[in-house]
């Protein structure tokens, strides 16, 4: 540019038309005049519109009382609840059922997507049928089947399936015992963090005892016993300071304990299971990226089987799968929203759908349920994209 | 560059124009040559579709009323069914002329939400469905039942005002569309379903075994039932509103589908002459032709023979009249004097 001016100046003013610098930047004010302008005109619309139809506007409704109930709730959620805690409520649905996905989803995947490569002829003719048939059939159909077919044929309350006492499984949903603490309960907890100090503690010496001496140890499962015993001896030095309250059939229902709701699992494992038949194939395209090669001189050099997988094939193979499991992620959070189909109270449902209607601020609510998906996408793929650089291969 | 700011200039001047031309709805819906209605997606008696998908159901005569009142033709109509979610978003944004869909009159919706409740087609209540094999007589045994209802909807904070001032426990099962939350609470997962009492009772006789299951007596709510269109157009809110009227009118005149041409033309009640047209000017202030109130009772028939055939003794459903009468039989339906 500089070049230009310096050459031309006032004899090429004539020509600005034709200077490809200038028109690369006329260009771009005119298009971004007219980004302003739509979204002026846009804004302006709606304000007028929603004034002439004597729509109010603002978050204040936020914090008026809502007046309905949500069946399920991680905070207490009473009587005099605001909008804006229905709101909360349901944004800790969605990352409930969204986080228990992903996990869930990821090692049905990884298990699937391996065993598609197993050399035992049913075990993999069997992950191609499920990666087929959950694959190629929609989510919302799977929701329902879930949710209609399978949970609804269970038995009613009175006739609950009850494997031991205190686990009761029925239409209303999974009744399970909950602990109820007592003093020193706190020992507990502290004990478990202790344990997985010790593990990661353990983990550390150990690595570091194999690279000096060249000597194994099972770090894994010591670790894992530290974790597991530490809180048990905790527990029973301090005389088991908790009792279970246990779900009991009063009336209707059964009352106490924890349940899982239906709608919950229904959600969970139509999500879980059909993201995982994604998963799947992107763990088999991550295995077969990497050279038939690697596997052959790891096993030249006498390594088992299930060693070579963990410490020469996953390791490169992450790096071709991370990316597209990060899309998936996305999807399994944003396909959350489905659950609003079976009265699963989520985002979508609660806020889009009872919090929308209840006040008529669509605006404002639709911006507020758009702001929490795209605001935990991008937390995601943060997350994602630092993971995946950290196990992208280091060039020397 | 010339090129460019040309089509620039265009569009933008294309967008102006969008924000100027914003006639009444009357003159849409004119043009159109049609009313867009926005009706519920299944619910007998108030608006169901047959198997040919023509809609029937006293919400639905009302948005036959309205294209009578417009075109001298009721069958200038084309339905939207919507869910209780999804009513109002409709309303507002215009995608319907207007929303004839059991939609229950309260004051923040007739005056925060941009709305504007035209009467009242249907005076109903709140009630509760139970299987007949829980033994329940009364809503107040219903101490922590799960309960099923359509998400969206006053039922669900009346749900939630019933329990909580009877100092009762209960779970909440709130879904997305009524024909969900039928199947749910059909196949187990609630023991009880609530919606308004007449909705009660056109779900049980749709459901496999209808003797299965009761309607409990409590009524929890005022449930006034009535079209709905958008704030701000009092042209067409008139419109809506005295279509109800002049069949309620006719009602109290005694004008009916069969006799409005002999009323027309032979009438000695002023009254009936000014309503069907044959004396006076009363359409023309509102925009529309003078026999507008006639088309709508010679198609339609008066409000008590819209509320037989779909809802009362004419039908299947067979609800009482009870506070649906005329005022002049003890009921609260009203019509103002048509002069």
């Amino acid at each position: 540019m500089a070049k230009q001016d310096g050459a031309g100046g006032g004899a090429r003013r004539a020509s600005l038309l034709y200077d490809p610098a200038f028109r690369g930047i006329a260009f771009q004010v005119v298009l971004l005049a007219v980004v302003l302008f739509v979204g002026w005109y846009l804004y302006h619309n709606t304000t007028q519109n929603l004034a002439q139809r004597n729509i109010a506007s603002g978050f204040g409704f936020l914090s008026q009382p809502a007046g309905f109930d949500i069946i399920q709730a991680m905070i207490p959620y009473g009587s005099n609840a605001t909008y804006g805690e229905a709101f909360v409520v349901a944004l800790l649905n969605t990352l409930l059922i969204s986080l228990i996905g992903i996990v869930l989803a990821t090692v049905i995947g990884f298990i699937v997507g391996i065993s598609r490569l197993s050399n035992n002829w049913i075990v993999a003719r069997l992950a191609t049928i499920y990666v087929e048939v959950l694959r190629n059939t929609p989510l919302l159909l799977q929701i329902f089947f879930w949710y209609f077919a399978v949970l609804r044929a269970l038995p009613g309350p009175r006739q609950s399936i009850s494997p031991v006492d205190g686990i009761y499984l029925n239409q209303r949903g999974l009744y399970m015992p909950v602990p109820v603490t007592e003093p020193g309960f706190w020992t507990i907890p502290v004990a478990f963090i202790l344990g997985i100090a010790a593990a990661v503690g353990i983990s550390v010496w150990a690595r570091r005892r194999l690279m000096a001496t060249g000597q194994q140890f099972p770090a894994f499962w010591a670790g894992l016993a530290a974790i597991v015993l530490l809180p048990v001896l905790a527990a029973l030095v301090t005389g088991v300071p908790f009792t279970f309250e246990l779900p009991e059939l009063k009336g209707f229902n059964f009352q106490g304990g924890l349940v899982l709701i239906p709608e919950f699992m229904a959600v969970l494992f139509a999500l879980s299971l059909y993201t995982a038949s994604f998963i799947a194939e992107v763990v088999r395209s991550g295995i077969l990226a990497v050279s038939k090669g690697q596997t052959e001189a790891a096993h030249a050099l006498g390594i088992r089987q299930g060693l070579t997988l963990r410490l020469v094939v996953i390791p490169q193979a992450l790096r071709v799968m991370i990316p597209p499991m990060t899309s998936q992620y996305l999807n399994l959070l944003k396909n959350s929203s489905l659950g609003a189909a079976v009265g699963y109270p989520e985002l979508v449902a609660v806020v889009a759908g009872t919090v929308l209607n209840q006040t008529g601020q669509a605006i404002e609510v639709i911006t507020l349920t758009m702001a929490v998906y795209l605001t935990f996408s991008l937390l995601i793929s943060l997350f994602m994209n630092w993971y995946n650089a950290r196990k992208a291969l280091v060039e020397r | 560059m010339n090129k460019l700011s040309q089509i620039t200039i265009g569009a933008l001047l294309a967008l102006g124009t969008v924000s100027a031309a914003q006639a009444g709805t009357l003159d849409d819906v004119k043009k159109k040559g049609f009313v867009q209605c926005g009706v519920s997606a299944g619910l007998a008696g108030f608006s169901a579709p047959d198997d040919k998908g023509n809609y029937s159901g006293i919400d639905v005569d009302i948005c036959k009323a309205v294209a009578a009142a417009v075109f001298g033709d009721a069958t200038k109509v084309k339905f939207t069914p919507l869910t209780a979610k999804e009513r109002f978003t409709a309303l507002q944004s215009g995608e319907v002329d207007l929303l004839s869909r059991n939609t229950t009159w309260t004051l923040n919706r007739d005056t925060a939400q941009g709305l504007s409740f035209t009467g009242v087609t249907y005076y109903g209540g709140q009630g509760f469905m139970v299987r007949k094999s829980l033994g329940v007589k009364s809503a107040k045994e219903l101490d922590g039942a799960s309960v099923c209802t359509e998400t969206g909807t006053t039922t669900e904070l009346n749900l939630s005002d019933y329990f909580k001032s009877n100092g009762l426990k209960y779970t909440v099962v709130a879904l997305g569309s009524n024909s969900e939350a039928v199947a749910a609470y059909d196949s187990g997962r609630c023991d009880a379903y609530t919606t308004d009492a007449s909705g009660l009772y056109a779900t049980r006789i749709a459901l496999a075994k209808p003797d299965d299951h009761i309607v409990l007596p409590e009524i929890i709510s005022k449930e006034p039932l009535g079209p709905v269109v958008r704030q701000g157009d009092s042209q067409w809110f008139g419109v809506v509103k005295w279509s109800l009227f002049a069949l309620v009118a006719a009602e109290e005149y005694g004008v009916t589908a069969a006799n409005v041409d002999e009323s027309k033309a032979s009438s000695a009640n002023p009254e009936v002459k000014r309503l069907l047209g044959a004396e006076g000017e009363f359409g023309t202030p509102m925009g529309l032709p003078n026999d507008w109130a006639y088309q709508i009772v010679k198609q339609l028939g008066n409000y008590g023979e819209v509320f037989d055939r779909n809802v009362g003794a004419g039908s299947p459903l067979k609800i009482d009249r009870g506070i649906n009468a005329l005022w002049s039989k003890g009921g609260l339906q009203y019509a103002p004097p048509f002069r």
